[in-house]
Parts: C-alpha cells; sequence; structure tokens
C-alpha cells in the first residue's frame, strides 16, 4: 500500500522560465553588436550589482549574517586588482581570478572573529573590518594613499589592444561574473548544504540538534561570498580605473545600495536580487537629477517594503501566483493517486 | 610628558565614547535591537544644538534645556511608529529599518545644511584649563563633559535598577509577554526606552558639536565608536562600558601620537583584539 512518489525539483514554469534565461543570454551575450557603447557600460555596471546583490542575500536572506560591511571586500577586490596588475604584472582578467582567492583568504582569519559577534552586532562588526581596510589600503603610499591611484595606459592595453576587443572582453567578464554569483547561489541553495543553511535560518537550536555544524557552515558560506564579492569589486575598479580609499570602501555605494536592492526585490529569492536590480537602474535613470533626494527616496521606500511587505516585490508576486522560476523547493509528488 | 598627556587626553575623551555607548546599550539591553542609525541621531542632535543656539542665542550648553526633550519626543515616535512593528519578529527588519533610517538622515541634513562641517563655539570656557603638573594641563571643558558623562551613566544606573521606570525595562526584557500580563504595555515601554536613549544622544550630540567639527556623514563614525566601546567594556555592564571607551579613547590618543593616520585605525585594532582575545569584553557581566 506504500504510496510511490518522486520527488522534484522543476516545474512547467521553470523549464520555460529556464529556456527564456537562455534566449535572453544569447542576446545579452551580443550587446555589443546592437547596444551602444554607454549603453554596453551600463550593463556591466547592472551585472555586477546583480551579482553584489545575489551575494548580499545569500548572506542575510539565507545564512542569518546580515552584513552592513561587504564593501570591505569589493574595496579590497579592486585594491588587489591594481596591485596584482600594476607590480606584478598580472594580465588584468586573469588578476579578477586572483583578487577573488585573496579576498577569501583574507575572509577566513576575519569571519571567527566576526562571529563572536552576536546577531545584529556582527551587522556591525563587518563595518569596523571594513574601515580598517579604508584606512589600512589609506596608508600604502604604493597605491596612492588617501587620494588612491589610476590603472596605467599598458594595463589597459594590456587586456586587448584594440578598443573594442578589450570593451567587449570587459562587458563578457561581467556577464561571466554575475552568472557564476548567481550559478553558486542556486547549486548552493540547491546541495545538502544548502538544506542545512535554511534549516539553520529558520531555527538554530533546532538545526543543531539535528546534526548540522552551523560554525562549519557558515563559515564557508562567508567565505565563499567574500571571495566572489572581491572579485566582482575587482572587475568594477577595472571598469572605473581609478581607486581611491573613501569610493573603494564606501558604505553607500557598494551595501546601502545593495541592501535596497535586496530589499526592495525580495529578500530571500533568488529572483528578488535582480527584479531589484533592474528596479534600481530604472530609478536612477529616471531620478539622476534629484542628487541626494534619490538616496532619500530609496530610503523611505526601502522602510516602507519592510515594513509592509518584507517579502519584497517577488516576495509578493511569488506568494499571490505561486510562481518560482528558479527552483530550490523540493517537491514530493505521488504517482498512484 | 608628550605620552602622558596623549592618554589623559584619551582617558577625557573616553567618557565622550561611553557616552555614545551609553545610549546603544540600554536599547539593545531592553529591546535587543541595535540602533544602526544611533550615530546618525548623534549628529541630529548636533545640528539642532546648532540651529538652537543660532536662533536662541543660547550657551552651547544650555541648549540642552531644548534639545534634550526635543530628542527625547523624536526618539519616541521613531520607536513608535517605524521601530515598534518590526520589534520581535527578526533579526533582520529592526536592523535593516534602522539602516535606512540612517541613510534618509545623513542625506536628509546634507540636503538641509550641505557637506560644510561645522562646529558650536562655546566662548572662553574652550581653552580655560587647570595645570595639574608642568607640561600636564586639563581643559575645563573635557573635564565637564567627562564628569558630565559619568554623572549620566550613574543616573541610567539607577533609573534602570531603583525606579518604576527601569523595572518596566528589566520586566520587558526578561519577558515582554508576561510583562504585557502586568499591564505594561510593551509599545510604550519601548518608547520610553528609546526616548531615553534618544536624550543621552541629545547630550553627546551637543558635546560632539563643541568638541570637534561636525558634518552630516559624521554618524556611522560614533556609531563604531559607540559599538566598539560596548563590545570593549562587555554587553550588559555600563561601568564596563565606560571602561571601553577610555580604552578606545586610549588607544586612539596613542595611535594619533604614532602618526595622524593611525588614529582611529589604532581603535580599531583594539577592539579586534579584545574580541580575539577576551571576546565577552574587559569586565563581562556576573550573572
Amino acid at each position: 500500500m506504500s504510496a510511490s512518489f518522486s520527488i522534484e525539483r522543476s516545474t512547467a514554469t521553470s523549464r520555460i522560465a529556464a529556456a527564456a534565461a537562455l534566449v535572453v543570454l544569447v542576446c545579452l551575450a551580443a550587446a555589443p553588436w546592437w547596444a551602444g557603447r554607454a549603453n554596453v557600460r551600463l550593463l556591466g555596471e547592472i551585472y555586477s550589482f546583480i551579482a553584489l546583490a545575489s551575494l548580499w542575500n545569500l548572506l542575510a536572506g539565507y545564512t542569518g549574517l546580515v552584513s552592513v560591511g561587504q564593501q570591505a571586500y569589493v574595496g579590497f577586490g579592486g585594491y588587489a586588482l591594481f596591485a596584482l596588475a600594476m607590480f606584478l604584472g598580472v594580465h588584468p582578467l586573469l588578476a579578477i581570478l586572483f583578487a577573488g582567492v585573496l579576498g577569501a583568504l583574507i575572509a577566513i582569519p576575519s569571519a571567527p572573529l566576526l562571529f563572536r559577534l552576536q546577531g545584529a552586532y556582527f551587522a556591525i562588526g563587518t563595518w569596523v573590518l571594513a574601515e580598517v581596510f579604508r584606512l589600512g589600503f589609506a596608508q600604502v603610499s604604493a597605491l596612492g594613499g588617501g587620494s588612491g591611484s589610476s590603472l596605467t595606459a599598458s594595463v589597459v592595453t594590456g587586456i586587448a589592444t584594440s578598443r573594442d576587443l578589450r570593451e567587449i572582453l570587459v562587458y563578457w567578464t561581467a556577464l561571466v561574473l554575475a552568472l557564476a554569483a548567481l550559478a553558486f547561489v542556486i547549486l548552493l541553495l540547491r546541495s545538502r548544504m544548502g538544506l542545512a543553511l535554511t534549516a539553520l535560518r529558520d531555527s538554530e537550536i533546532a538545526s543543531e540538534s539535528l546534526g548540522i555544524d552551523i560554525w562549519r557552515s557558515k563559515l564557508f558560506v562567508y567565505v565563499a561570498v567574500a571571495g566572489l564579492t572581491s572579485m566582482t569589486g575587482a572587475f568594477i575598479f577595472l571598469q572605473k580605473l581609478r581607486i581611491s580609499p573613501d569610493a573603494a570602501f564606501s558604505v553607500n555605494d557598494w551595501t546601502a545600495y545593495v541592501i535596497f536592492i535586496a530589499v526592495i526585490g525580495g529578500i530571500g529569492t533568488i529572483e528578488g536580487p535582480i527584479v531589484g536590480t533592474i528596479l534600481f537602474f530604472l530609478l536612477r535613470e529616471a531620478l539622476s537629477d534629484l542628487g541626494t533626494a534619490y538616496l532619500l527616496i530609496l530610503g523611505a521606500v526601502a522602510i516602507l517594503v519592510m515594513l509592509k511587505a518584507p517579502k519584497g516585490l517577488w516576495g509578493i508576486l511569488a506568494e499571490k501566483t505561486g510562481l518560482s522560476l528558479v527552483p530550490i523547493r523540493r517537491r514530493v509528488t505521488f504517482q498512484d493517486q | 610628558m608628550e605620552w602622558v598627556n596623549a592618554i589623559v587626553q584619551g582617558v577625557l575623551l573616553g567618557g565622550l565614547y561611553a557616552l555614545f555607548a551609553a545610549g546603544l546599550s540600554l536599547i539593545f539591553g531592553v529591546m535587543r535591537l541595535v540602533n544602526i542609525a544611533h550615530g546618525d541621531l548623534i549628529v541630529l542632535a548636533a545640528y539642532i544644538a546648532l540651529v538652537v543656539v543660532q536662533a536662541t542665542g543660547l550657551h552651547p550648553l544650555a541648549s540642552a534645556i531644548i534639545v534634550v526633550p526635543l530628542m527625547a519626543a523624536i526618539g519616541y515616535g521613531m520607536q513608535r511608529l517605524l521601530l515598534n512593528p518590526t520589534i520581535g519578529k527578526d533579526l533582520l527588519s529592526p536592523l535593516l529599518v534602522t539602516f535606512g533610517i540612517s541613510v534618509i538622515l545623513q542625506n536628509g541634513l546634507l540636503a538641509t545644511f550641505t557637506a560644510d562641517s561645522r562646529r558650536l563655539a562655546a566662548g572662553p570656557i574652550e581653552t580655560a584649563s587647570i595645570d595639574i603638573l608642568p607640561g600636564l594641563s586639563l581643559g575645563i571643558l573635557p573635564l565637564i563633559m567627562f564628569a558630565v558623562s559619568v554623572l549620566l551613566i550613574l543616573g541610567l544606573e539607577w533609573i534602570f535598577y531603583r525606579t518604576s521606570l527601569g523595572r518596566a525595562f528589566r520586566a520587558t526584557s526578561d519577558d515582554a509577554e508576561i510583562a504585557q500580563l502586568m499591564m505594561l504595555d510593551r509599545r510604550h515601554v519601548f518608547g520610553l526606552a528609546m526616548a531615553l536613549s534618544a536624550a543621552v544622544v541629545a547630550i553627546a550630540g551637543i558635546f560632539l558639536a563643541i568638541r570637534t567639527n561636525f558634518d552630516p556623514s559624521s554618524g556611522p563614525a560614533r556609531l563604531l565608536f559607540g559599538f566598539e566601546a560596548v563590545i570593549i567594556g562587555g554587553l550588559g555592564n555600563l561601568w564596563g562600558t565606560l571602561a571601553g571607551g577610555i580604552v578606545l579613547g586610549v588607544a586612539q590618543a596613542i595611535g594619533a601620537q604614532i602618526s595622524p593616520g593611525w588614529q582611529i585605525l589604532a581603535g580599531h585594532l583594539v577592539f579586534f583584539l579584545v574580541l580575539a582575545l577576551r571576546p565577552k569584553g574587559l569586565f563581562p557581566r556576573m550573572d
């Protein structure tokens, strides 16, 4: 009498979504041939924010590690790229990869210290770490000290000699980075550890009693996110060609915007940060004349969303329609009924 | 003597850091809330003091009679309107709402007062000092600030452990639901705690405005100093917080003696050192 059943993740919608995503992806990869220079640059920026927001969301929305200090790794990655490319002559695109490795390495000793701070105090601790990095890099005179430095022309032409090819390569790097960040988040959440993380977020005590090693799971996610965030930071400053401590470790640019994107899009969903990023850039283009008022509006909207719809735009949509484009959940289907 | 002087100034500065920390600590103790906008509220108080002094011609220290009740009202309103709906749900909502408030305050101040740095002139008292030893003199103003900080912490201890308001705070902190059964309105108690915190913030803001230049982006650093004082001293111990503030102030003063670029960095590094060696702080609460 035992009912036969199978466990599935994908749904009809998710299969259609995957096909549609593939088409969109091909179009986006071809953007240098159909979009203008400025738009290709803008797309590169959008990809970097999708990566940052997805990674922050993995930390805060799934692992319970709310960080307001991810600018530590954005800036560290940027500085690592500048140092590697200018002093060691590493190819800039390869230097992005190495910046990620270095970012993860520096996160390994930082994490155990920060994990000693409970809950919300952890958040402020991450901010102190970012300040240590900012003030520390301001002391390095080889990298321009407090005023920063620019990438030399030889480094830039080292990517590729023709300007067109260079821009295409940088653009694709951004696309690959965003995809890598998304793939990492999705694959992690679908893995055994993903289940552990979700259990952990819902109840630390219960999941510990079921044999989940909380500390190691958190350490793994924190370090991996630090590495990917550093790579994104390295890309951001490769595109900007200029770095300074205040720009590299800016809490507004790399944390406030990212948090608002994730909150408005929907914390704890895969789709949320993507929706949030698109909305953020539409708003930014529309309200760019407002200056500081833009951040005021963004902050107010984020508070409103947090109070009235804490699941964000995508959360509301998913709740109303049961829609899930990226299948994370396991669903049981009974065959003989 | 140069070093002794630096350390003494660091101790006096530590009193101000303890004041930054006291409001933060109070809120955490009563409702487990970490207010990321705490530093920006200090800067808001500094700007309010600036406006009050300009409008009324009061001495900066006397402006407290207006700034303190005003900040307390702002604190109460903020708690009832924005923070109470998020309390008790999870970690994320209160944290992110206070983060949003922080960004709004910074940009609101920027739009109103521009990015120029300001300072409150306190008149002849600013330069008055007493000589303790040859080559070592103490400013009257830093001494007053230190004394007021110690008195305020004493006052907070008294409120917390000797008054009915403090009993309400402690009861709500221990078990909000049972406290509710005992006719304590949780929303009101939380509002009062934030009002008290904001009143302390008001004093801290006035002192900040007299002591240093400030601008709309000065808030986060004050939040971090206060936070570091709390962690260095040990959670839930106001006297420990005072000691934590002094440790931080002295670390910064010694760092500044080495090189100006090391002032703030030295404080942060001491914070991480304490976290590594004594994760519960230097003076953990005995219980």
